[in-house]
């Protein structure tokens, strides 16, 4: 029992905890109505000043924060560009990804004098535990506050039924400013995740897709956070499962080509989509402002 | 956009200006504004942002444009920058005119880029360039091309939308080349991961002039393209349902358009033309396939398109324009202390952020629209005193 929670239970929880904190913003703020391909960014740049600041202050609990502002100062500006500017949802998040591509390393460059790697955080002011417990009561408080909570209710008909909410004298805008910071909030803290908790400094392009990983479970879990969190558990096995099988050899001489297991959660993403395994559905306004 | 629609008899120029998607001068003028203050807020403000490492903006500038234009093999440099963003450009415009996102073409020229490989293992036995050149084309624009069809074909049967299963293909892309790449033609002779070299026959010769810079006659071919795209669109029974599908979808489906047609025919077209960049790539520069080898083209060609506003011919300019940030940076490495090429990841991203925000805008082409009016007013008025 042992041996199985030590080799199965608890990497696959380590690995999908950056994924259920991105997808759980991600889930936040598409329920708001406003799509968001940015999750990849806000992770990179927050994994990146997660690390950052954890080496500066010697401390993961502030770093970790710090790394959740990151992702949500640079939601503020797809914000800005998306909610005040009126830019093209999907083109702004593209453009996201591509500036916060270019942060970590144009930075590091001018504080460490390296091309996009940070220093490695000592072992004393690296996490162990914590945000696996963090990533527990989040799952708990976003379900509560999506399902029973007047926040909730008003984020999810903003999303739903702007024109019913704005009849009701909400500010639909002032929902979907909230929807963006939660979602750059939360990738900035699975970036944290990244940097702090799983490794030991920030690596260039540490993100490696996650984001759009998450995004994907936000879809198998039809916008919904308890199913957004199993399939994000779903895409930890199967990257734990990848781990496991580098380099073993099942049949032949050939050890097991791991690139077949790594398309994986694209694959079920596109089966669910083609509606093959129940149709998932997506926020009525999403998308329109 | 919506009088596209309606027939009347226009002059020359009218038609000209509407096959460039305005109806007048000065709506051209008002895009070409949206385009160009966009374009030069993003590069201003990445620029400003080289004040924080010390060096000073109008420095990096020049290193930019003495990289991009300083000899003629930087110049030959910008071009094999620019040839794959023409492709990718015209890849995200046209599914774009019919209402489409396409966010795959980093897939699909992945995808075209080891079937332009392939062909060169295939294919050895062809020994006439011209042959071989065309062998391996067909086989990149095909493979891109059903690469792109798959969305276009989920989208048309269930509905599925295309950004998040383009977005779910790329990576599917590159999981798969990469096991084909290490697994199935692996060059043995290489410790690299990197396909068997395309026979010699198939290599496209780079001019002398660019001094070893990897690019030839494919430069022409490309704007040749780019402008038969566009009379294309403009002159074709497809492209006049491709149009009247991206203005309004109800009005092209009464009118008897089949709309999972033209879905699935444009994205074939556009997943075929990113394939293409397997020409620029294997045929033209490295002969060979090598894991991770695109500059991230396939997201820059949303930002060519977008600052050619969706028009055909604009994609050239555009892709110029984006060919010379990725040339130029790839200098600020040795020429400066603190900045890297990195920085034209931050420049791109806020081009696109500054011409993607249209209401930043609104007020400064307001304003300009105004002002051209008040003239022409002022002036006939005069005319008749």
């Amino acid at each position: 029992m042992e041996v199985l929670f030590d080799s199965w239970v608890l990497p696959i929880l380590r690995v999908s905890t950056p994924l259920i904190f991105a997808a759980l913003g991600g889930m936040w703020c598409e329920r708001s109505g406003i799509v968001q391909i940015g999750l990849e960014g806000f992770i990179l740049v927050g994994s990146f000043f997660g690390a950052v600041s954890t080496l500066y202050f010697n401390n993961p609990y502030l770093g970790f924060i710090i790394a959740g502002l990151a992702g949500m100062a640079l939601a503020t500006l797809y914000g800005i560009a998306v909610l005040r500017y009126r830019a093209n949802q999907i083109v702004a998040g593209t453009a996201i990804n591509l500036f916060a591509l270019g942060v970590p390393p144009f930075l590091s460059k001018i504080w460490y004098d390296s091309t996009g790697s940070t220093p490695p955080i000592p072992t004393e002011a690296q996490f162990h535990v914590a945000p696996l417990y963090l990533m527990i009561a989040l799952v708990v408080i976003c379900h509560h506050a999506f399902y029973y909570s007047k926040f909730g209710l008003r984020l999810r008909f903003a999303g739903e039924h702007p024109k019913a909410l704005e009849s009701a004298g909400v500010s639909v805008g002032f929902k979907r400013w909230q929807g963006v910071w939660i979602s750059g909030f939360l990738a900035g803290l699975a970036g944290g995740t990244l940097s702090i908790y799983l490794s030991s400094s920030f690596i260039r392009n540490m993100s490696a897709g996650r984001g759009f990983i998450a995004l994907a479970a936000v879809i198998l879990g039809k916008w919904k956070p308890i199913p957004t969190v199993l399939a994000c558990l779903l895409f930890g096995l199967t990257e734990t499962i990848q781990i496991r099988l580098q380099g073993v050899v099942l049949w032949g001489t050939e050890p097991v080509p791991v690139q077949w297991i790594q398309i994986l959660p694209y694959l079920i993403t596109i089966v669910v989509l083609a509606g093959a395994v129940g149709r998932s559905y997506a926020p009525k306004g999403l998308g329109t402002s | 956009m919506s009088d596209n629609l309606m027939v009347v008899r226009t002059s020359f120029i009218q038609r000209f200006f509407q096959s460039i998607g305005v109806s007048s001068f000065q709506a051209l003028l008002r895009s070409l504004i949206k385009s160009f203050a966009g374009a030069g807020l993003g590069l201003a403000a990445g620029l400003l942002v080289c004040y924080y490492a010390g060096e000073p903006p109008l420095k990096i500038l020049k290193i930019l444009y003495q990289s991009s234009f300083g000899s003629g093999y930087d110049f030959g440099m910008t071009l094999y920058y620019t040839a794959p963003l023409i492709l990718t450009g015209l890849a995200v415009a046209i599914p774009f005119k019919a209402g489409l996102f396409n966010i795959g073409a980093e897939g699909q020229l992945t995808v075209g880029a080891l079937a332009a490989a392939w062909a060169g293992v295939l294919g050895a036995g062809i020994t006439s360039p011209f042959l071989a050149v065309l062998f391996a084309a067909t086989f990149a624009f095909a493979a891109g091309g059903i690469w792109g069809a798959i969305p276009g074909f989920l989208k048309a049967l269930r509905g599925s939308h295309e950004v998040i299963t383009t977005i779910m293909l790329n990576f599917i892309a590159a999981g798969m080349t990469a096991y084909f790449t290490l697994y199935t033609i692996k060059d043995p002779n290489s410790a690299q991961a990197e396909t068997i070299p395309v026979p010699e026959s198939f290599f496209l010769k780079p001019y002398e002039v660019f001094n070893g810079a990897p690019m030839g006659n494919l430069i022409w071919f490309l704007i040749v393209l780019a402008i038969l795209m566009h009379f294309w669109i403009w002159n074709s029974r497809w492209g006049y349902c491709l149009k009247a599908l991206g203005e309004n979808e109800r009005a092209a489906e009464t009118y008897g358009i089949t709309k999972q047609r033209v879905w699935v025919s444009s994205m074939f077209v556009a997943g075929g033309l990113a394939g293409l960049v397997g020409l620029v790539e294997i045929l033209g520069n490295s002969h060979k396939f090598k894991i991770g080898f695109s500059a991230d083209w396939g997201f820059v060609g949303i930002a060519v398109a977008l600052v050619a506003r969706g028009n055909i011919l604009g994609v050239l300019p555009s892709a110029l324009l984006f060919g010379m940030l990725q040339k130029g940076a790839g200098s600020l490495d040795l020429e400066t202390e603190k900045v890297t090429r990195d920085l034209s990841y931050l420049i791109q991203g806020l081009i696109i952020l500054g011409v993607a925000s249209e209401g930043l805008w609104d007020g400064l082409s307001r304003f300009l629209g105004n002002h051209l009016k008040q003239r022409a007013r002022a002036k006939q008025t005069g005319g008749t005193k």
